[in-house]
């Protein structure tokens, strides 16, 4: 299978203010790739994701998904969005909708399908998640994990090309880390392409290709997973290391 | 005669003025609410809105109207609007249209401004994540606010609101210094006419009372069966 490009970054800067938060980050990211984004809290992974579609507007450089700079003029963002699912460390789920209308108001709001296609759409998901009684549930009454499953669900539903996850794990108790992770798992292993912002070293390690060390608002180092943990090149990374190990 | 014993004699007598001035107090309070409502939304999304000049007037507005007396706004519209040659038309088979009109337009004025930031501050306490969320899954602005932030907005509006129209019954006592029949205007004729101040004013307490108590009593019990719907 021939590896495309789905994101290319360009020089993307990124301040807030006076606080530079990203320096000039060029890199891209390939399909069916699983690229995890290590590094310190204040390095600017966060913020990175984040510019990727546009829920922070790069302050330069451009990013470039699927041949279409995504901040170029013109561009309606929204029709772009659809296609590049994203999963927040706070879930963020509808509080107003239960799960099933969690589920399938974008789908039918935004791609008009039909109710009937999008609730067995949407059950399908539910049974392999083992969630399927939690349908007339709403967010407050699910624990994180579920939360967490749900909104993974919901990013699926609209059939993106990549999935972004910003730190998916941390707002999750310790005992419902592993469902989540065990979810992402599986969609590595059915090809998703995925960028992961996460803590969890051997997780990353895992199910990664690709791991970039993000310090400082640049990439500092950029390897495969095996090469990251047990050949690491930048200083910054081995004390890193040595600090989360 | 004992206090109690005048004011059953006063009600007995006089209840009709008490009994119109409660029906003007809530026709001016309710009137003023639902504009207060109307334009307060209008000025919530003025003031939120991403055209600067548009918010900046907004900002202006609600900051005087909430940092200047009621009873300078209603002087000000009943006295000083005439005076440029804005009149309130009259209406013949309502008595007193011109004069009513002034007072709820000066209360609705001032009811703009709070409720409009009751209802900015009701948008802004839904949580920004929800905000994303919908972004990030390909919906508009629009459709974001629409589908998933007011109806969440709306479970803390509507409670505050309620308490707005509280706060308006209340206030509205002073339209009666320009001559609305409100029941502070009732109560004070009444006193003219049977010397006995204190026992009217009382009843007039009292009637107050009734009324802002009812209307918590409601508003608590909505906000419960909205807390009860879902968190």
């Amino acid at each position: 299978m021939e590896e495309h490009n789905i994101i290319k970054v360009e020089g993307l800067c990124k301040s807030f203010g006076d606080l530079q938060v990203l320096n000039d980050i060029t890199t891209e990211f390939k399909e069916k790739q699983v690229v995890s984004i290590i590094g310190p809290s204040g390095g600017g992974k966060s913020t990175f994701l984040r510019c990727l579609n546009l829920l922070e507007t790069p302050t330069s450089g451009s990013i470039i998904f699927r041949d279409v700079d995504l901040c170029a003029k013109g561009v309606d963002i929204n029709v772009h969005r659809q296609k590049i699912g994203m999963v927040f460390q706070h879930f963020n789920l509808f509080n107003n909708m239960n799960v099933m209308k969690n589920l399938t108001v974008a789908p039918m709001r935004i791609k008009g399908m039909e109710q009937d296609e999008a609730e067995a759409k949407a059950m399908t998901f539910l049974k392999r998640m083992g969630l399927e009684d939690k349908v007339t549930s709403y967010p407050s009454q699910l624990s994180g994990g579920q939360k967490q499953r749900i909104a993974i669900v919901r990013s699926l539903m609209m059939e993106p090309d990549v999935m972004l996850f910003d730190e998916p794990t941390s707002a999750l108790d310790p005992e419902m880390i592993g469902e989540v992770l065990d979810v992402i798992k599986q969609l590595a292993v059915e090809g998703m392409t995925m960028i992961i912002v996460t803590h969890e070293m051997r997780f990353a390690r895992e199910v990664s290709n690709r791991i970039l060390f993000l310090d400082g608002g640049r990439i500092d180092e950029d390897r495969s997973a095996a090469e990251f943990f047990d050949d690491p090149h930048s200083p910054r990374l081995i004390s890193f290391l040595q600090k989360v190990l | 005669m004992g206090f109690f014993e005048q004011i059953a004699v006063i009600l007995q007598r006089y209840y009709p003025y008490f009994l119109d001035g409660v029906k003007n107090t809530l026709i001016i309070a309710a009137m003023s609410v639902v504009l207060g409502v109307v334009f307060g939304t209008l000025m919530a999304i003025m003031r939120m809105c991403r055209i600067k000049p548009l918010r900046w007037l907004a900002i202006a507005y609600i900051e005087f109207v909430r940092g200047t007396p009621l009873m300078v706004q209603l002087m000000f519209i009943f006295y000083g609007l005439p005076m440029v040659g804005i009149e309130f038309p009259d209406v013949s088979f309502i008595p007193n249209f011109s004069r009513f009109m002034a007072g709820i337009v000066a209360m609705s004025i001032n009811s703009c401004a709070y409720v409009a930031e009751v209802i900015r501050s009701g948008i802004q306490s839904v949580d920004e994540g929800q905000m994303e969320a919908a972004r990030s899954i390909g919906f508009k602005y629009g459709e974001s606010m629409r589908l998933v932030i007011l109806p969440q907005a709306v479970r803390n509006i509507l409670p505050a609101l309620g308490n707005e129209f509280v706060t308006v019954i209340k206030e509205s006592s002073i339209v009666s210094v320009i001559g609305i029949s409100d029941l502070m205007y009732g109560t004070n004729g009444v006193i003219a006419l049977t010397y006995r101040s204190l026992p009217c004013l009382a009843i007039a307490a009292i009637m107050y009372f009734i009324l802002t108590f009812i209307s918590s009593r409601l508003i608590a019990k909505l906000e419960k069966r909205m807390k009860h719907g879902r968190a």
